[in-house]
């Protein structure tokens, strides 16, 4: 194993490891902190993988914003501080099943479809300049139709969490 | 570096993704699982543009716009989960049986929904 293999495979451990403490604790806290460890240790290993700007990218908008989101739903929501004993339904060990299952069919496709892939981590893949430059030059369409889809998010969100718009719809047309 | 360890790492975390879908209770939760499936195609799609070099970059572009799809999607997500807690009192997806079809409601047409229902009880 080569240097940059041995990081990935500790930052991978990490990763899993929260992973599964993600989904696993009875603290609902602790659910959005350790998913705080997977983000970051997956940023790791993009920046392993040479792609700087999407590893910046990862800690700005996932650590910074979607789990912050988070943290608030969790606390507006008034869940229990705490252990509280009813986060997993009753399907758990059919869902254990179908995820063991999953992880062995895509295991074993992947590990038999890349025996003999190597990836070159030489010359850096990912900086802002080359990321930017053909953002900016060949994907600009699909950059305009994500900035609609986040105003369009935004005003949906607006009105759904706003009580006073939706009240009204009875008597007149709005 | 071998292909294999990333694409494994996504393979499990995955699943990982997928028993927290299915396993959780609580809708948060569930917002986290996704969150991970995602996490898990977002690896998968930077170590196939880090091993093709695509001249175009297009897999770590459209790893931009996952996160940014998955950002609006946990903003609508937790907007929908808030009016859910705020009209039942409750984000328990398995408690939410408003739309579910009932037992005692005639069976004619959707016999293969309600034994699925069973089966899943």
């Amino acid at each position: 194993m080569s240097g940059p293999e041995i990081v990935f495979v500790l930052l991978g451990i990490v990763a899993l490891g929260s992973a599964v403490l993600v989904v696993t604790t009875r603290q609902l806290v602790h659910a959005a902190l350790w998913l705080v460890v997977t983000l970051g240790s997956l940023a790791g290993c993009f920046l392993v993988l040479t792609a700087e700007l999407v590893a910046w990218v990862q800690v700005l908008i996932y650590v910074g914003a979607v789990v912050v989101l988070l943290l608030f739903g969790i606390m507006l929501t008034r869940a229990p501080i705490g252990r509280s004993s009813d986060v997993d339904s009753g399907n758990r060990w059919a869902a254990l099943v179908v995820a063991l299952g999953t992880a062995a069919t895509l295991v074993t496709v992947v590990v038999s479809g890349f025996r003999n892939a190597y990836v070159d981590l030489g010359t850096p893949a990912g900086g802002a300049k080359t990321l930017g430059a053909s953002i900016f030059r060949y994907w600009v369409l699909p950059f305009e139709a994500l900035s609609v889809l986040l105003l369009a998010a935004l005003i949906g969100a607006i009105v759904l969490s706003r009580t006073d718009i939706g009240a009204q719809s009875d008597g007149e047309v709005s | 570096m071998h292909v294999a360890y990333p694409v494994v790492l996504a393979a499990l975390l995955f699943s990982v993704g997928v028993y927290g879908v299915l396993a959780r209770r609580n809708a948060i939760l569930v917002l986290m699982s996704v969150e991970l499936m995602l996490n898990a195609v977002n690896l998968n799609l930077i170590t196939f543009d880090v091993w093709l070099r695509d001249a175009l970059n297009a897999g770590q572009t459209l790893t931009l716009y996952v996160i940014v799809i998955a950002a609006a999607e946990v903003g609508l997500g937790l907007a929908i989960v808030l009016l859910v807690f705020r009209n039942r009192t409750t984000i328990a997806v398995d408690s939410l049986r408003e739309l579910a079809d009932r037992d005692e409601e005639p069976a004619a047409g959707n016999g293969q929904v309600t034994t699925l229902q069973e089966a899943e009880r």
